[in-house]
């Protein structure tokens, strides 16, 4: 039953990447880094703009056409800002967690692949840094890199606000790896390997003729999984508790300006851009055209598709902040354990059936018995949960809206007990503060 | 990056992969993470602060996961990374950072006989660290993965297969054991509230409020329907009286002479700087 589960030992991707010469390579380094500046400098902008739309205001117009070149003037002022680094702080590692939150974020985009086989300056070549056997763990490992750089921030700053952003975000980011890391076992589980080349070549076919065969339309809830997942891993909006401007100043960065606040920044910004690949890569077929066999669906134009799904996703982080409230740490974390995690164990679970069936080519009898056993299964458990308790009918009605309102035939109490607040009792001309009147 | 493009490179056919002999760039990357990890292990013992202590291990672990990545285990090296460096290291920084940064060892030993039972077992270890690594450099054949990787399922299908056949006693007792350690902790950490009724919900405190007949809403902030938002200015009620619910007893218990420096600032009858002074009154 293994040998014919996993795929070819090295990918089509690996091999056309193989022979790349080392100046290919260097040009794809640098194309790539400047794609995720470039970027940066885009998503910015663009969430501010949309934003803005959704709150009736125009957004920056001001610098360059239509105020698109604002981040880039905002990269440039904060750059010659003063650098402070406050008395407390832990002076090497204070310097050394921007670098290290920053580098990560950079690292992980190499094995995310943009464009099929495309021809660069006469070579055959994959628009992909890297395709490695495991390159969706490079992701993985990079967004765990990554949280050092935070959680080493809020330490070395040498304050409190900071130190209890760092503990919520270390917190945060290894609870939604957990989930993160299940919601993609599924999609391995139906491409046979862990490269991201391989994953995106998985996806090509279509399914029932006419939708796309991507993982995020087979694998639905491992989709949804993996973005709620990912907007908790980046600390976005609803779930940007580390730095919770309300609650905790600025959280990690709190301590830091200048060119480190910039790096901050920019990590941000380049790890949404990279979870929003992977999701692209993972779940909506990578540079695939939605559908199959044209001449759009080769070549550059994968470019086109990879880059438009992946904003996709972008657009959906800024529309997320635009429109849900902060969670409460305690919610949050209950979503995160109690709810992402179970139910993708239960979902790689019924995938893992569901695979097993397909490969060994079960009889229909056969797949009837094991439907049959899996309902059985769930009417057991659901006989065994025990009963909603019965509301006590002492407890105030609620209306249909869930707030409790008093009920109709409410007696208003001739004076309610008030709080007893002792008031000193001094003469009216010594009172310390005035009314305002007596004062003309 | 340059390791990525390196091991991009290290992906040839897989069947021109020589076993046993040491390329250029594989002894480059050894004499560059070797080096490292050893000074991130003597920087572990020598640090004195516990949080640099853990950035030196951590130092020591991903040279060894990039190291294993040459050495053709990639997964390895990647799971190193992600497990150890990741989640451990990680966890003791949780703790390292909860405990406080100012926390240092106490010299007073507590444990009768520990320095020596301590240098016996290092000193033991150590021989058997010796004894093994001389093993590994003399009598044993290296095979290299070069093999196991390029037949059944590549790298990972490989480990899949080994720890899932071969090894699955001892998997499954790792897990077991982990399991177990995580369940003692919780059982270690939960504070039982005994006798005590559970923490209301903000449902239930709501609907407590309501039927006790207390204030439903909250009590006047100072300066509500007043004449100024000041903390110190009592709230009106709609007939114009002061709500007494709104007064700071702290503000009404202050006598008025210590404020009235103060009161003579904001009414503008105190000392007036002059702008155009170069010196200080003279008085």
């Amino acid at each position: 039953m293994t040998q014919h589960v996993f795929a070819a030992e090295i990918g089509d991707t690996a091999k056309l990447l193989a022979d790349d010469p080392i100046w290919l390579i260097l040009i794809k380094v640098v194309g790539i880094f400047a794609f995720l500046v470039v970027m940066t400098l885009f998503m910015i902008n663009w969430e501010r703009k949309v934003v803005a739309r959704m709150q009736h205001r125009p957004g920056p117009n001001r610098v360059g056409p239509n105020g698109w070149l604002q981040s880039l003037a905002d990269g440039l002022k904060l750059a010659f800002k003063e650098d402070i680094r406050p008395v407390l702080a832990d002076k090497w590692v204070f310097f050394l967690a921007p670098v290290i939150s920053c580098i990560p974020a950079f690292l992980a985009f190499s094995v995310i692949p943009i464009a099929g086989e495309v021809n660069m300056f006469g070579q055959q070549t994959a628009l992909q840094l890297v395709d490695l056997p495991v390159g969706v763990l490079v992701v993985l490992a990079c967004s765990s890199l990554g949280v050092y750089g935070i959680v080493l921030s809020g330490w070395a700053s040498g304050s409190p606000y900071p130190l209890l952003g760092a503990l919520r975000s270390a917190a945060q980011v290894i609870s939604y790896e957990i989930a993160m890391g299940l919601s993609i076992v599924a999609v391995i589980m139906f491409t046979g390997s862990l490269s991201t080349g391989d994953i995106v070549g998985a996806q090509a076919a279509t399914v029932l003729g006419f939708l796309p065969g991507w993982f995020g339309i087979l694998l639905f809830p491992s989709f949804v999984i993996y973005v709620v997942s990912m907007v908790g891993e980046t600390n976005r909006a609803p779930f940007d508790l580390p730095e919770a401007e309300s609650e905790l100043v600025g959280g990690f960065h709190t301590e830091y300006s200048s060119l480190k606040f910039a790096l901050f920044f920019l990590a941000e910004y380049v790890n949404m851009v990279t979870v929003s690949a992977l999701a692209t890569t993972l779940f909506l077929g990578g540079y695939h055209a939605p559908w199959s066999g044209d001449f759009m669906n080769t070549g550059w134009w994968g470019l086109l598709w990879f880059i438009g799904k992946t904003l996709f996703f972008l657009f959906l982080f800024i529309w997320l902040r635009g429109t849900l409230p902060r969670l409460r740490y305690d919610q949050f974390m209950k979503l995160g354990w109690k709810v992402l995690v179970p139910t993708s164990l239960v979902w790689i679970m019924a995938v893992a059936v569901i695979r097993t069936g397909a490969i060994q080519q079960l009889s229909t009898a056969q797949r009837l018995i094991a439907l049959g056993v899996i309902v059985g299964l769930v009417l057991l458990v659901s006989f065994l949960l025990p009963d909603k308790k019965v509301q006590d009918t002492k407890g105030v009605p609620l209306a249909g809206s869930g707030f409790p309102v008093p009920p109709l035939d409410l007696a208003v109490p001739k004076s309610a007990p008030k709080r007893k607040v002792k008031v000193a009792n001094i003469p009216k001309d010594t009172a310390a503060v005035t009314t305002g009147k007596e004062a003309e | 990056m340059s390791f990525l493009t390196f091991l991009a490179q290290q992906q040839p056919e897989p069947v021109q992969r020589v076993v046993d002999t040491v390329t250029t760039g594989e002894a480059i990357a050894f004499w560059v993470l070797g080096p490292l990890a050893l000074a991130g292990a003597l920087g572990m013992l020598f640090a004195r602060n516990a949080v640099h202590s853990a950035l030196w291990l951590v130092v020591t672990m991903l040279s060894l996961g990039v190291l294993y990545m040459i050495q053709q285990a990639p997964f390895l090296g990647f799971v190193q990374i992600i497990v150890y460096t990741g989640a451990i290291m990680m966890l003791f920084l949780f703790v390292l950072m909860m405990v406080g940064r100012d926390s240092s060892d106490s010299v007073v030993e507590v444990i009768r006989g520990q320095r020596l039972a301590a240098a016996l077992l290092g000193i033991g270890f150590a021989v058997l660290m010796v004894g093994s690594v001389a093993r590994a450099l003399t009598s044993v054949e290296p095979a290299g993965l070069a093999e196991a990787n390029a037949t059944n399922g590549g790298n990972v299908g490989n480990i899949g297969v080994k720890l899932f056949t071969d090894y699955l006693f001892a998997f499954e007792l790792t897990s077991a054991l982990l399991i177990t350690a995580a369940l003692g902790a919780m059982i270690l950490a939960f504070v039982g509230r005994d006798g005590k009724p559970a923490k209301k919900t903000q449902k239930e405190l709501v609907e407590e409020r309501f039927q006790e007949g207390k204030r439903v809403g909250s009590i006047p902030g100072p300066g509500v329907f007043a004449t100024a938002n000041s903390v110190a200015t009592p709230a009106l009620l709609p007939d114009g009286s002061v709500s007494e619910e709104s007064l700071f007893e702290v503000i009404e218990a202050t006598d008025k002479s210590t404020l009235s420096d103060d009161v003579a600032d904001v009414a503008g009858t105190g000392h007036e700087a002059d702008a155009h002074a170069l010196k200080g009154s003279e008085s």
